[in-house]
């Protein structure tokens, strides 16, 4: 299925970005965790958003949420696990599926948790982010799961349904994963387990491995005042973009992000 | 030759007999194997002629994604006359693919 735009994210950033798609009659596809999973859900009381005093963060997300139905945005639960742009179109897997779109917003919030020493070195050499894509590669074979999102316990029981013999670990910090050109062994709080693979699941792929060649600065998303990135057709908004993380800058932000990817997509359709 | 979808039974034979070969590793179930797919069916097209460009669904060629120690999927591994030279794993611009092959042309 191809749209015109595609949000990465379903927080006040992204939900406010898909609106303002809609407004200016474009298709808009919002890929996100459960809603439950969004900082802002676990939020008591909201202080400062305006004209909503002590409103709880359900009640905002899901007022959000309903709102973006109202208009006419489509949803789509699940992660974002790679992007590629070809002959002006990106294309996003997500799980097993790929969606199309001409234009898309990032507003996954802050990509919380610094690589792990050997993690980028034994990429595709037995570390995986994506349990559906690679779980098939270590049937019969021992695998560490690295949880740090509220799915990835489904996520291992699909790993062991197929056959892996899962070692899942909870939240683990100061992770060393090591081996002589694949992955050997994990050792986490001092605890060494010989593994095959390591499945790290984090809530969000951060920008720049979703990304290849986003401009950062600072571990923050770098963007004009259009909210444009560096790259074709990518924009982004909230609290990826960095402080403050709040809610109403997201959604500001969120407007000019769904506003000028409404924009972009007008302007490739006159280009071509 | 377009695209070729290589088994066990023909890949020695396939793959040794080309100067330059591509070989894509890939399933149905992941998303970002059919994000590459297209890359990899338009440098078969280009590349007619110039170098084999091959396919291998790993539920299919268990073996052949062992032998290879195929342990990521989309895997793309780059041979001379059956000899790997290079790999590339995961999804990447389809101009990290045929840098390889100019290269080695």
């Amino acid at each position: 299925m191809s749209y015109d735009v595609l949000v990465i994210g379903g927080g006040p950033a992204g939900l406010s970005a898909a609106i303002n798609v809609r407004a200016r009659g474009k298709s808009v596809l919002v890929v996100s965790n459960p809603i439950e999973e969004s900082p802002l859900w676990r939020s008591e009381r909201v202080e400062n958003y305006l004209g909503l005093p002590g409103v709880t963060g359900p009640e905002l997300l899901q007022a959000m949420h309903k709102h973006a139905e109202i208009d006419g945005v489509e949803f789509l639960t699940g992660k974002a696990i790679s992007a590629s742009f070809m002959m002006d179109q990106w294309y996003v897997s997500v799980g097993s599926d790929v969606q199309e779109a001409k234009a898309v917003v990032l507003a996954a919030g802050v990509a919380r948790g610094k690589k792990f020493p050997g993690e980028a070195e034994l990429l595709g050499r037995g570390v995986s982010y994506c349990a559906t894509c690679d779980g098939m590669l270590y049937r019969g074979k021992s695998v560490a799961v690295l949880g740090y999102s509220e799915t990835a316990r489904q996520e291992a029981e699909f790993l062991r349904g197929i056959g892996c013999k899962v070692h899942y670990l909870e939240k683990p910090r100061d992770c060393t994963i090591s081996g002589d050109g694949k992955v050997e062994q994990i050792t986490c709080g001092g605890e060494t387990t010989k593994v095959d693979g390591v499945f790290i699941l984090r809530p969000a792929m951060a920008p720049t491995d979703l990304f290849p060649g986003l401009d950062m600065e600072n571990g923050y998303v770098r963007v004009d005042h259009r909210m444009a990135t560096g790259l074709p057709g990518v924009f982004a908004a909230g609290d990826c973009n960095g402080g403050p993380l709040q809610v109403a800058k997201a959604t500001g932000e969120g407007l000019i992000a769904g506003q000028s990817a409404a924009a972009y997509v007008d302007a490739l359709a006159r280009k071509q | 030759m377009a695209l070729q979808h290589l088994k066990k039974a023909d890949f020695d034979a396939a793959v040794d007999a080309a100067p330059l070969a591509m070989v894509d590793f890939w399933a149905d179930w992941c998303g970002p194997c059919k994000m590459v797919a297209p890359f990899v069916e338009k440098i078969a097209d280009e590349y007619d002629g110039k170098a084999l460009v091959g396919k291998v669904n790993i539920d299919e060629e268990p073996e052949l994604a062992q032998r290879f120690g195929v342990m990521s999927i989309p895997t793309l591994v780059f041979l001379k006359n059956g000899k790997e030279f290079d790999r590339k794993v995961g999804v990447m611009p389809p101009e990290t693919f045929t840098n390889v092959l100019d290269e080695n042309l």
